[in-house]
Order: structure tokens, then C-alpha cells, then sequence
């Protein structure tokens, strides 16, 4: 425990640090006093974990009347490991990134907040320290969108849009944990030894108001609406903190509140869990198929992991509830692997991102392209994140997606009604956002990286700095090592399910390099795979090289012999996702406008043509606008109230002092 | 000890049997399936070893690379080929228990099978031209539909087998004959065709004899493939072929696949398997000759239509359990 508070001390330090020194010593030692942080806190985490213990810590002296708990068990210790993977990346990555705005005394200080209150989110363990952490992380988040507000003024509607509905969320979740300590006090070790005296109505209340906070943090549609906005708006590293890891403490709370203080409650909690993550899975899927903006398709992609996350979260709490507890822990422990691989390659994609945006000036893709020739480390980490998050074999997306199919599947064998619902909902959403995944990714390599550059910021482009290289190297290794050898997390991930879900059992999974499921029939062995894939390759270059000659030749393009090819008649990202955006126009929504200038001599000759497709949030035109002029005109109403006539405030004031007089008499 | 070891060999042994087996038999289906085609419309047709001697010559051609290509152009065949290979060899095609086939799980080969699509339509992208784009999109459009129920589908098979280890699959499919003709199969069997259909390109999907320029879906993708690459693009495809068609075969009708080690049980295995992939061929080349390519737009219609199949098949086979 000291050492996981040394941890968070440095963290503070170099927020401290970044406040008061010059501009390059920010940039270069605050940044190496955050990484260190980061290391040392990952390094108590994975301690916890592999021995299983459980620590705490009291003080009354930070916060006031109730003062500071910090409990560390395997689960929190989890989330924190994750995000202190990230950290190290993030910290690193900001030696070469941080310029301009990003660079300023404010943003490096918030940054080193930032990092430091996802080190402690999941460890507060009273509902004080819990809303103060939280809070904390929600204000320095939304401080780090602004950060480029000068430049952009997407970045203070995006900042405002965040606020708003974290605050929402905030004071939801706190509703709901102050009914769950009713009549007891607010530490976490007392709401759950004393949560199972509460009425069930009083709790399923408080299990809804608090989901409905973490939902929205965990980006859950319809509460994901923020999401797109603030990710893309944020510089790199921060967007790479809120995405892999910000998100995830959302589902740490569900899993915390609903299963550890609640003690699971009743089916339907579990099933609302599993159907918001359907709609997640899908809908995120769609959007980030269609999207062009870089960061705004890998935040849309967020939701559809999100959302994979929450049908497993939801599986495992409706069997666990139903008397199947192996199983249970199966689907939670493939959950929490997700959640660690995916805190891994959309981390390293959003780094990418940052770095596609720093040579090139855009992270529109219909503007970049070639890449791969200019910026070849950038190249290789998105196209091993990217193939990671579209399940391809022997990487970390796919040993954890067979891991949460394999929970579904055996969650089959449960004959309940709503275990079958779930199950079956859960199998057709993975199998829809699989395919749709693999589309948006393919545009994302072979828009950006491949073929020749759509603009001249692609085509003057330079690799990125050693620190920023690093840093996403750095994240690329959970990719490769938990895809190969999954095997070697086993007893990690079984720690942390079995301090979520009440019920011990022996791990679902054998021990082993593979995933092994001896209990329930199941299993594969990546690390075989990986040897095999590697070995075929090697015997086919072998055999084309001495097969056929050696040397090539490089020539135009054949193109069914077009002479010209310019980069404007390539398809672009628009383009190629233009079919799917017609297949699910129902879903989608896009706008398209024809616009067409006819010379002045002729109707029949036309002048110039300009085409318009645009594809926007349906869910925030269609639920969130008409609130929003609701609110405004609600505004506008009581501002004929305040009229700024002094002699009318004296009114007010007069008549609120008879009426309380009134009252009182 | 020693019973071990036989017990690996024999694995071993199989594994090889099938890389080569699909190796050599997946060209030749496509030719079969060309000859048969060429039959029913009354043309005399190329001989079946005809895409083996394509293969042949191209592998002497002279290697050409697009202008603005990467090394991506070179490295998608090989890793189509790897990924396929792969998943051949992990597959209970001829024998129950190929080297490896305790990790032979059917989400691993679904997932390799991807693998390959993404390596394909990655190459098309990577020359800059309007065609490969093309090709990609469409590929990867018709990939994303194709995916929901083949993933569903085999899911599906997997309830009912209680695991999505392929040799168990069979192996528990031997042991229940009356599964062979449950609802549950059937349609899983029909959202599989169409998705065997779909991943192999083959009308009403895509018209693999065609190169006019807008009707190309896989064609338009590998234009910019000549010589060696283009031998070791057409093998991969035509090993995904293969595999595909026996696997189908296989999950349907797995009798004559060796469940013991004897080179009798290997030999009836390979001779069987030959034999029921052929057949598939048929059927699918029946279907060829029997119908028209559809327009892109009205391919989701299909791939729904097989998405569809694919839940009744989870449903009815949750009903019937």
C-alpha cells in the first residue's frame, strides 16, 4: 500500500512540477516523473494480483469529516494496471507530442491529474472518496478537451457536451450509492455487508441510478453521445487515456457496485446491462464504419468494444444469478481481458492517430494516404492494433473475443429464459460487429497508410519522434503477448472475477500457455498457431524465391490500362464504406445533398457539381436536440423574470420575505 | 509412451495429408467446377488440371510491382496462403485428430478465413488505383454480411455439439445420425451455403469468369497482381475454396473421416473427402450455370437472407434441445 501511494505521490509531483518549472524541463521531466509514477503504481497492481492480498488505507487528514479510503483488492488492482499501462505511454509519448497548447503549465499539470485520479478511481472504497476521485478525473478530463479551444471551436462544444452529461452522471451515481448506505455508513465494506438488508425495491433503484452514471461514462448508447465529440477533440495522449481507460472504470463500477456492494440483485439488472451493450456493439460498429474523421471512428469503435464488454458483463451476472457460477466466471474473466486488451490497441490506435495528425497536419481520412512509405513505425503499430481489434488470430482482440464467444456459448447450456435471451442477443451482436469491425479498420490501414497521398500534408510527411515511437510501441506488447500466450494472464484475470463475483469456484480455465477449458470443452493454443502461421510464411518466401525469380520490377499501374491514375481517382474513405452506408441507410440516416451550377448558354452543360454526404449521430439529432431546445426555451422563458430593473428584484425579494413570514406564522 | 507418439505421428501425418491434399484439390475444383460449368452450357472446356498449369506459368512470369505499392502487395498472398494453410491444418478434414486438432477450434478457422479477406482487400488498396478500391470496398462490404451468419451459423452447430471444438463437433455428429437431418442443421446448413457462396466469390455473388470493369468484385481487387504473386494469390484462393467446401462437407456429413490411426483409415479419408468436396463442387457449379449474378444492391437481400437462416437455426435448435 505504501508503495501504490508513493506511486500516486510522484503522479502528484509531476503534476506539481509541470506548474512551476520552464517549458522544455515540463515537457521532458514531469513527463518521466509521471511515466515513473505510472510504472511503480502497475507495479503494485500486478504485485496484488499475483498474490491475491487485499490492503487498505484510512486518512482523515485529506478530505474533510470523512476523510480518504483506498482499498486495494484484485479487481481494482486490474483496472489500475490498465490504466498505468497506458499512463507510461501516454507520459512517454508527450516528450515528443507536447507542443503549443498541449505544452502549457495547465494542460501538463491536468494531464498529471488526469493520470493520477484513473491510478485512484478504482481504489476509493468510501462513497466520499469514491465521488471525490471521480470528479476529479470528470473536471480534469474535461479541462484537458479545451486544450486546443483556440484552434477549434468543435473543442468547446465537445468540452460542454462532456461536462454536461458527466455531471448528470455524477450526481446519478451518487444518488444512487447515498440510497444504497442507507442506515449504515459510507464505506464500501459496510454498504456491502449491509446491502442485502435493504428492500430489493430500494435496491434495484439504486443499482438503476447508478448504472445510468456509469453507463454514460462507460459510453453505453443512448448515453454515448459526448463520446465522439470529446475523444476526437482531445490532444492524442489524453484521448488515449479517456478511451482505453476512462471508459473502463464506467463497467469497474457496474461490476463494483452491482456485484461486489449488491451482491448481484436480481436477473433483469443484468439484462439491462446486456442490452444496452447490445445496442452499444451494434450501433458503435455502424458509425465507425462510416466515419472519416480518424479519432472520431476509433471513439465510435470504443463503444462497440464498450458494448461487447457490457453483453459479457451482463452474461456473467444473469448466469451467475442463475446458479451457474463457472460459467459466470468464465464470461467475466473474458470481460476483463477484453477490457485489458482493448486498453492496449485503442490506446496504441490513438497514439497513432495523434501521430498521423502531427506529421500531417489532418485526421481526415479522405485526405491522407501512402502513409506507409513516410512513416513506417506508425505504419506497423496501427496495423497490429488494428488487425488486434478486428480479431485476427494469435493477437489479444481474438484470444479475448473467443474467450467472451466461449462464455456465451456455454451459457447456452443454462435453460432460463433470460439466460437465452441474453446469449443469443450477445452471439448476433459479436457476429454483426465482427464483420463491420473489419471494415472500418481495413479503411483505416488501407485508406491512410496505403496507396498515394490525397493531399500534400500526407505527401511531405515525416516519422514521428523516438519518445513518440516508444510510446506506441510500448503499446503494441499487450497485443502480441496476451494474443500468443493468453495462457499466462489466466490466474491474474481469475484473481480479479473472483473478488467481482461472490461465488468461489476453480478457475474455468486450465493453466497453460492456451486457453484450455477442461471443465466445460473448449480450447486453444495461440502460441501454436503463431509458430504455425510463422513457419508457413517462411516456407512460402522460401519457395517463392527460389521458385520464381527473384528480382522485381517496378512499373505503372496496370488499372485495366488507364494511363493516368492521380490520387483524387482513388477510392477514398467516403467511398469505401459507401456500400455499407447504403445497406444501412435505415440505421444511418446520411444526408445527401446534389448540388449542380448550370452554365449560363445552357441547362444542358453544367458548370460545376458539389456533392454533400454527411452522416450524423441519429440518436443526438433525434433524442438529445429536442431536449436541448427545450432547455433553451425554458431559459429564455425565466429570463423575463430577471429583466435587470432593480425595482423588480426588490419585488422578488419583498414578496419571498411575506411569504415566508406567512409560512412561518 | 509409444502409443503417444504413434498417436502424434499419425497426426503429423495427417496434417501434411491435408495441407496437400487441399493444396493440389482446391485448384482442382476450381477447375472442375469450370469443366462442369463449360459442360452444362454445352462447351467442350479447359481440362481440370488447367489451373494447376496456370499456377505453373505464372510462377515463371517475371515479377512486376505497382508504382505506388508497398510491401504489402507481396506479403497479403503469402499470409492469404498462411492463414489458410493454417486453418487447413488444424481442420478435421481427413483425419479426426490432425496435429493440433485439440486447439481446432471452428471460431479459429472462421477467424483465419477473415484474416485472409482483410489481407485481400488490403492489396487492392495498396497500388492507389480507382479499380483496386473498387474491389476492396465491395469485397469487404459483401465480407461484413457474409460474417454475421456464418459466425451465427456455426454457432449454432456448436450448441448443439455443446463445444466449437471441430473434432468433437464430428465426432459427436458420428455418434447422433438423426442430428444430420434436425431443423437445426438444415437451415445452418442452407445460411452456410449461401456464406460458402459469398467467401468463395461464385455467381449470384460475384462472377469469377468476368472482367468487365463494373460488375468486378474479386477481379477488380487483384488487378494488380502479375506473375509469382498472382500464382501464390490464386493457390490461397483456390486452398480457401477447398477448405471451405470440405469443411461444409465434413460438418454435414463427416462419415468416412479416419477416426483411428491406420493408414486404411488416412487413405478412405483422403479418398472420401476428394469425393464429398467434389460433390459440393457440383452443386455449386449447378448453381453457377442455373442462375444470374445479382447487382451489388440487392446482395444484402441474400446475406440477410442467410443471417436469417442462421438464428432459426440457433432458435430451433435451442427449442429442440
Amino acid at each position: 500500500m505504501e508503495l501504490y501511494l508513493a506511486a500516486l505521490g510522484i503522479c502528484a509531483a509531476a503534476a506539481v512540477l509541470a506548474a512551476v518549472v520552464t517549458r522544455r524541463v515540463r515537457v521532458v521531466v514531469s513527463s518521466i516523473l509521471g511515466a515513473l509514477g505510472c510504472l511503480l503504481a502497475g507495479g503494485v497492481a500486478l504485485r496484488i494480483l499475483i498474490t491475491g492480498s487485499t490492503s487498505t488505507f484510512h486518512t482523515s487528514q485529506l478530505l474533510p469529516m470523512s476523510g480518504l479510503s483506498l482499498t486495494l483488492d484484485p479487481l481494482a488492482a486490474l483496472f489500475i494496471l490498465a490504466s498505468a499501462f497506458v499512463g507510461v505511454a501516454a507520459c512517454v509519448y508527450c516528450v515528443g507530442y507536447a507542443h503549443g497548447a498541449m505544452a502549457s503549465r495547465t494542460a501538463m499539470t491536468l494531464l498529471f491529474v488526469f493520470i493520477l485520479t484513473l491510478l485512484a478511481v478504482p481504489a476509493a472504497s468510501s462513497v466520499v472518496s469514491f465521488m471525490f476521485c471521480w470528479e476529479l478525473m470528470a473536471l480534469s478530463s474535461m479541462l484537458l478537451i479545451l486544450t486546443n479551444q483556440a484552434h477549434s471551436s468543435d473543442a468547446r462544444a465537445a468540452a460542454l457536451w462532456y461536462g454536461v452529461m458527466t455531471q448528470f452522471g455524477a450526481a446519478s451515481i451518487l444518488l444512487g450509492l447515498l440510497l444504497a448506505s442507507l442506515g449504515t455508513d459510507q464505506t464500501f465494506s459496510a454498504i456491502g455487508a449491509h446491502s442485502s438488508q435493504l428492500s430489493p425495491t430500494l435496491r434495484s433503484f439504486a443499482f438503476v441510478l447508478v448504472l445510468l452514471g456509469f453507463a454514460s461514462k462507460a459510453g453505453a448508447v443512448p448515453l454515448h453521445v459526448w463520446l465522439p465529440k470529446a475523444h476526437p477533440e482531445a490532444p492524442s495522449p489524453v484521448s488515449a487515456l479517456m478511451s482505453s481507460s476512462m471508459v473502463a472504470i464506467g463497467v469497474y463500477g457496474m461490476i463494483r457496485v452491482g456485484e461486489d456492494l449488491l451482491h448481484g440483485g436480481t436477473v433483469w439488472w443484468w439484462v439491462s446491462v446486456a442490452a444496452l451493450g447490445v445496442v452499444s456493439a451494434f450501433y458503435g460498429a455502424l458509425h465507425a464504419t462510416t466515419s472519416t474523421d480518424l479519432k472520431r471512428l476509433l471513439a465510435y469503435s470504443t463503444i462497440d468494444i464498450q458494448g461487447l464488454i457490457l453483453i459479457g458483463v451482463g452474461a456473467a451476472g444473469v448466469l451467475n444469478d442463475s446458479g451457474q457460477p463457472v460459467v459466470a466466471h468464465l464470461a467475466m474473466m473474458a470481460v476483463l481481458l477484453l477490457m485489458v486488451a482493448h486498453a492496449g490497441f485503442k490506446g496504441a490506435l490513438f497514439l497513432g492517430a495523434g501521430a498521423i495528425e502531427h506529421a500531417t497536419g489532418t485526421r481526415n481520412l479522405d485526405r491522407l494516404g501512402g502513409l506507409i512509405h513516410t512513416m513506417p513505425v506508425t505504419a506497423f503499430v496501427v496495423g497490429v492494433s488494428a488487425c488486434s481489434i478486428m480479431a485476427v488470430p494469435t493477437l489479444s482482440g481474438f484470444s479475448s473475443e473467443w474467450l467472451l464467444l466461449q462464455g456465451l456459448l456455454h451459457g447456452f447450456a443454462d435453460s432460463s429464459t433470460p439466460a437465452l435471451i441474453v446469449m443469443l442477443l450477445g452471439v448476433i451482436a459479436l457476429a454483426l460487429t465482427g464483420g463491420l469491425t473489419a471494415v472500418a479498420f481495413v479503411k483505416v490501414f488501407g485508406i491512410g497508410f496505403l496507396g498515394q497521398p490525397r493531399s500534400s500534408g500526407a505527401a511531405d510527411a515525416r516519422e514521428v519522434s523516438t519518445s513518440m515511437k516508444v510510446a506506441m510501441g510500448w503499446l503494441v506488447v499487450p497485443s502480441v503477448v496476451i494474443g500468443v500466450v493468453p495462457g499466462a494472464f489466466v490466474a491474474l484475470l481469475n484473481r480479479a472475477s473472483s473478488s467481482a463475483l461472490a461465488t468461489p469456484v476453480v478457475s474455468p480455465i486450465d493453466k497453460g500457455t492456451g486457453l484450455v477449458l477442461s471443465q466445460l470443452s473448449g480450447a486453444i493454443e495461440p502460441a501454436a498457431l503463431f509458430v504455425g502461421l510463422v513457419v508457413v510464411l517462411i516456407v512460402v518466401w522460401a519457395a517463392n524465391q527460389r521458385l520464381a525469380q527473384r528480382r522485381s520490377r517496378r512499373v505503372d499501374a496496370w488499372a485495366c490500362g488507364r494511363e493516368l491514375q492521380t490520387p483524387r481517382m482513388q477510392y477514398t474513405a467516403t467511398s469505401f464504406a459507401e456500400p455499407l452506408q447504403r445497406v444501412f441507410a435505415d440505421v444511418l440516416r446520411p444526408q445527401n445533398d446534389v448540388e449542380v451550377t448550370h452554365v449560363a448558354e445552357s441547362r444542358y452543360y453544367e458548370q460545376s457539381l458539389l456533392y454533400e454526404n454527411r452522416v450524423v449521430d441519429v440518436i443526438e439529432m433525434r433524442g438529445y436536440r429536442p431536449l436541448i431546445t427545450a432547455a433553451l426555451r425554458v431559459g429564455r422563458f425565466s429570463r423575463r423574470l430577471q429583466n435587470g430593473s432593480i425595482h423588480r428584484y426588490l419585488a422578488f425579494g419583498f414578496v419571498a420575505l411575506l411569504v415566508i413570514l406567512v409560512v412561518l406564522a | 509412451m509409444s502409443a503417444t507418439i504413434t498417436t502424434s505421428l499419425y497426426g503429423v501425418a495427417a496434417t501434411l495429408i491435408q495441407i496437400v491434399a487441399v493444396g493440389l484439390g482446391g485448384p482442382l475444383l476450381v477447375g472442375l467446377m469450370a469443366k462442369v460449368k463449360a459442360r452444362a452450357e454445352g462447351r467442350v472446356g479447359a481440362p481440370i488440371v488447367q489451373p494447376l498449369r496456370d499456377l505453373r506459368k505464372l510462377l515463371s512470369k517475371e515479377r512486376l510491382h505497382a508504382r505506388h505499392s508497398s510491401v504489402v502487395l507481396p506479403l497479403a498472398p503469402m499470409i492469404i496462403l498462411a492463414a489458410t494453410a493454417v486453418a487447413v491444418a488444424i481442420s478435421p478434414l481427413v483425419s479426426t485428430h490432425p496435429f493440433l486438432g485439440s486447439s481446432a477450434d471452428i471460431l479459429v478457422v472462421v477467424y483465419l478465413l477473415l484474416t485472409g479477406t482483410v489481407a485481400a482487400a488490403l492489396a487492392g488498396l495498396d497500388a492507389g488505383t480507382a479499380f483496386g478500391g473498387m474491389g476492396s470496398s465491395r469485397v469487404m462490404t459483401i465480407g461484413a454480411l457474409a460474417e454475421p451468419a456464418l459466425l451465427v451459423a456455426v454457432i449454432a452447430l456448436s450448441i448443439q455439439s455443446g463445444t466449437s471444438n471441430l473434432p468433437s463437433m464430428m465426432s459427436s455428429t458420428i455418434a447422433h445420425p438423426d442430428w444430420v437431418f434436425g431443423p437445426s442443421r438444415l437451415l445452418a446448413l442452407g445460411a452456410l451455403l449461401i456464406v460458402v457462396i459469398a467467401e468463395t466469390g461464385r455467381i449470384p455473388v460475384d462472377n469469377p469468369a468476368t472482367h468487365l470493369e463494373l460488375t468486378m468484385v474479386h477481379e477488380a481487387m487483384i488487378l494488380e497482381y502479375a506473375g509469382p504473386e498472382l500464382a501464390l494469390f490464386s493457390l490461397g484462393e483456390a486452398m480457401r475454396l477447398g477448405l471451405l467446401f470440405s469443411l461444409v462437407a465434413n460438418l454435414f456429413f463427416p462419415w468416412g473421416i479416419a477416426t483411428s490411426d491406420s493408414v486404411l483409415a488416412l487413405a478412405v479419408g483422403v479418398i472420401l473427402l476428394m469425393a464429398k468436396a467434389a460433390l459440393v463442387a457440383l452443386g455449386v457449379a449447378l448453381i453457377e450455370v442455373r442462375s444470374a449474378k445479382l447487382r451489388l444492391f440487392r446482395l444484402p437481400e441474400l446475406l440477410a437472407g442467410g443471417f436469417v437462416l442462421s438464428v432459426l437455426a440457433v432458435v430451433t435448435g435451442l427449442v429442440t434441445k
